[in-house]
């Protein structure tokens, strides 16, 4: 388990173990979605703006 | 073993739980990561031949048809299947089918021009709806209650740039009761759970915030959303249906569906599932017994 602070808000974020490359987390204080950008450091940025032809 | 993989555009909650479960069958899938590939038609990806599944979770539909176009031109096998995703992306091909197997569905027309829309608009009454042909989570449906304001939204959606919003689908507005509308999940024809959505808003995608309960899976729903799901050619779907006084319509059918919020209202394990179906599908195309 480890934390990384949140781009937007700067609340410290607990990243589970299994935490995958490319995961959108919301945070928990201001709920921006992060994307796990890297793993190896672990990097958050946040996640990419909707595009036209994203859904179901 | 069977081997797996899953395209992904982003892992959300959704396919977050799909990896789970599937490891939890003892699988590990391959994450295809769609915003990496770089792709050569006339060369098949030595790894992407030794899969026996292939479950599309992309994000961008545009980015999902074309790699099933790919799979299913190198026979991968993949969930759902590039005829399935290629009349569910497009809310006039879901049209066009249901209206041959007989689904209720609401009254729809498409028209090329906004003078033969408001034409359209004008025989099927107000309020009317107008929405984009390929497009989700609500976005661009306007809701028109007098032939100034679907005037003004034909003329604005031509001049958007985009073709695409240039073919307009209406269709007639249907009131819902208790402003409430059902989203049924069908895996291979059947309906293993359903919920409510409620919103005080016509548009009710939980997408967009509506509130979610659980609505009980009558024989009606099955039945409509098992001829539904065959005459789209069956997969894992997430079916918009209405309430009417004359009994169910169907609105539209998802071929990547969300679920995250379903699974505590329903009880349903939604991602197992999905898997199950997955792996029955690999096992028994491996078989030899085709879909
Ligand atoms: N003809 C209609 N009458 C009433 N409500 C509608 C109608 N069409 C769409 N809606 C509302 O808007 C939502 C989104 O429309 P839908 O056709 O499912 O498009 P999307 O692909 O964006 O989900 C529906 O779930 C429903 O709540
Ligand atoms: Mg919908
Ligand atoms: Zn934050």
């Amino acid at each position: 388990m480890s934390e990384i602070a949140c781009v937007e808000c700067g609340a410290e974020i607990r990243l589970d173990e299994d935490v995958i490359q490319n995961e959108i987390l919301p945070c928990p204080d201001c709920g921006v979605e992060l994307e796990v950008m890297s793993l190896d450091p672990v990097q958050l940025a946040l996640a990419p703006e909707v595009e036209e032809d994203w859904g179901e | 073993m069977t081997r797996v993989a899953m395209v992904i555009t982003r892992v959300r909650a959704e396919e977050k739980m799909l990896l789970e479960v599937f490891r939890q069958r003892g699988t590990d899938p391959e994450l295809i990561r769609d915003e990496e590939l770089v792709i050569n038609p006339s060369v098949i990806d030595p790894r992407w031949d030794e899969f026996d599944i292939v479950l599309q979770r992309s994000l961008s539909t545009s980015r999902g048809l074309y790699l099933l176009e790919l799979f299913d031109a190198w026979g991968v096998p993949t969930v759902n299947s590039l005829r399935t995703a290629s009349i569910c992306s497009d809310k006039f091909k879901t049209s066009l089918a249901l209206a041959k197997a007989g689904v209720p569905q609401p009254e729809v027309r498409i028209a090329f021009t906004p003078q033969s829309a408001l034409e359209a608009v004008t025989e099927l009454g107000y309020p009317a709806v107008l929405k984009p042909m390929i497009g989700s989570w609500g976005r661009l449906l306007a809701k028109v209650s007098d032939a100034d304001a679907a005037e003004a939204v034909l003329e604005h959606r031509q001049t958007l740039g985009n073709y695409p919003y240039h073919v307009h689908f209406v269709q007639s507005y249907v009131e819902k009761p208790r402003g409430r509308d059902i989203r049924a999940f069908v895996v291979a024809g059947e309906t293993i759970c359903a919920i409510y959505r409620s919103s005080s808003h016509w548009v009710t995608n939980t997408a967009r915030g509506a509130s979610v309960e659980q609505c009980p899976v009558t024989a009606e729903l099955q039945d409509l959303c098992r001829r539904a799901s065959e005459a789209v050619g069956g997969g894992v779907l997430a079916m918009d249906v209405f309430e009417t006084e004359g009994g169910f319509v169907l609105n539209e059918i998802n071929h990547t569906m969300e679920f995250r919020n379903s699974i505590e209202p329903t009880g349903v394990d939604i991602a197992g599932r999905i898997v199950d179906y997955a792996l029955a599908l690999a096992a028994q195309l491996e078989r030899g017994e085709g879909e």
